[in-house]
């Protein structure tokens, strides 16, 4: 998956946002989940299917899955893999390093010199932190050649953790 | 966990089709019945192996603004200022990193331009510069991990 930012969002209306406040904190575990939530609200199934189809075409949905907790999965590890990439290459490499199965997010941000020159960042999960630092290894393989210089940035402490939440 | 669950939580992770029998796909693919599958990932949510079950939004996307955040605290004001940072309710994530800059949260807020003004709240009542990172493009995110 590779979004280039959008500047101008998919225009939600009042209906998306009465789909999206409902099912923000979980879809109903029900055979037919999406006619649950259309009788919540008081629509049709299928146009409740439609919005949220268009919805994920957009990319206002990535998808309708599951979100595992790495930590009850036995990936204790993780650790944040910062890197100093070509401008003009940081697009392919980043691609590349996000296809690995290990990283979970791959984002290119901006530099703040001198005291931070990394631009590509990965998250990168594992059982432990010598697993950890191998597949780093595997990423600084990959980018032999044409990165300046990396780093890992271990979590020691989760300081807050809220879901991301839209008004109601 | 059994060997369904594990079927089951990468079955998930994928991601399901959007239409009015979602999951009956999955039910053919590893041949248990609907009402197994949805009682598998209530229980597996109320176990915690699952955080989250549903769709997954795409905070830009929904008109709002989002960014990542770094600071150098000294760490005699780390608790000072961490009680600071997290009693804003734009702030997500908080997390302490071994590294100069070792405080990193998520600012995200309903209307794109008030993430500039919580961080010049943050920086004014904290004393800290905030390094800001909004994400500039974004080459993958999900999980793809094997259970």
């Amino acid at each position: 998956m590779n979004a280039v930012l959008n500047p101008s969002p998919y225009q939600l209306d009042a209906i998306d946002r009465q789909i999206i406040i409902a099912t923000q904190s979980g879809l109903p575990l029900v055979a037919q989940p999406w006619d649950a939530v259309a009788e919540q609200l008081g629509l049709d199934p299928d146009e409740v299917v439609a919005r949220v189809a268009a919805m994920q075409e957009h990319n206002v949905i990535r998808r309708i899955g599951a979100v595992p907790n790495h930590y009850a999965l036995g990936y204790r590890a993780n650790g944040m893999s910062v890197w100093n990439v070509p401008d003009d290459m940081v697009a392919e490499l980043g691609r590349q390093v996000g296809d690995l199965e290990f990283v979970s997010h791959c984002y290119e941000r901006p530099r703040h010199l001198p005291l931070w020159p990394y631009n590509l960042f990965a998250m990168v999960h594992g059982y432990n932190r010598d697993e950890v630092a191998d597949h780093v290894k595997v990423i600084a393989g990959m980018l032999r050649g044409v990165c300046r210089g990396h780093d890992v940035l271990y979590s020691t402490r989760i300081l807050k953790k809220t879901g991301l939440r839209i008004g109601e | 966990m059994d060997s369904i669950d594990r079927a089951l939580v990468n079955e998930l992770q994928d991601g399901l089709p959007v239409c009015r029998r979602p999951f009956d796909a999955i039910s053919n693919r590893l041949g248990i019945s609907v009402g197994e599958i949805t009682g598998r990932i209530g229980k597996l949510l109320d176990d915690r192996v699952l955080s989250r079950f549903g769709p997954m939004f795409n905070a830009e996307r929904l008109g709002g603004g989002i960014t990542l955040c770094a600071m150098q605290v000294p760490e005699a004001d780390f608790e000072r200022v961490t009680k600071q940072v997290n009693a804003f309710p734009e702030v997500a994530h908080n997390y302490a990193r071994e590294h100069d800059l070792n405080m990193w949260f998520v600012v995200a807020t309903e209307q794109p331009e008030r993430v500039a003004e919580v961080i010049a709240e943050i920086e004014a009542e904290t004393g800290c510069r905030v390094y800001d990172m909004p994400k500039r493009n974004e080459f993958y995110i999900g999980l793809k991990l094997p259970v």
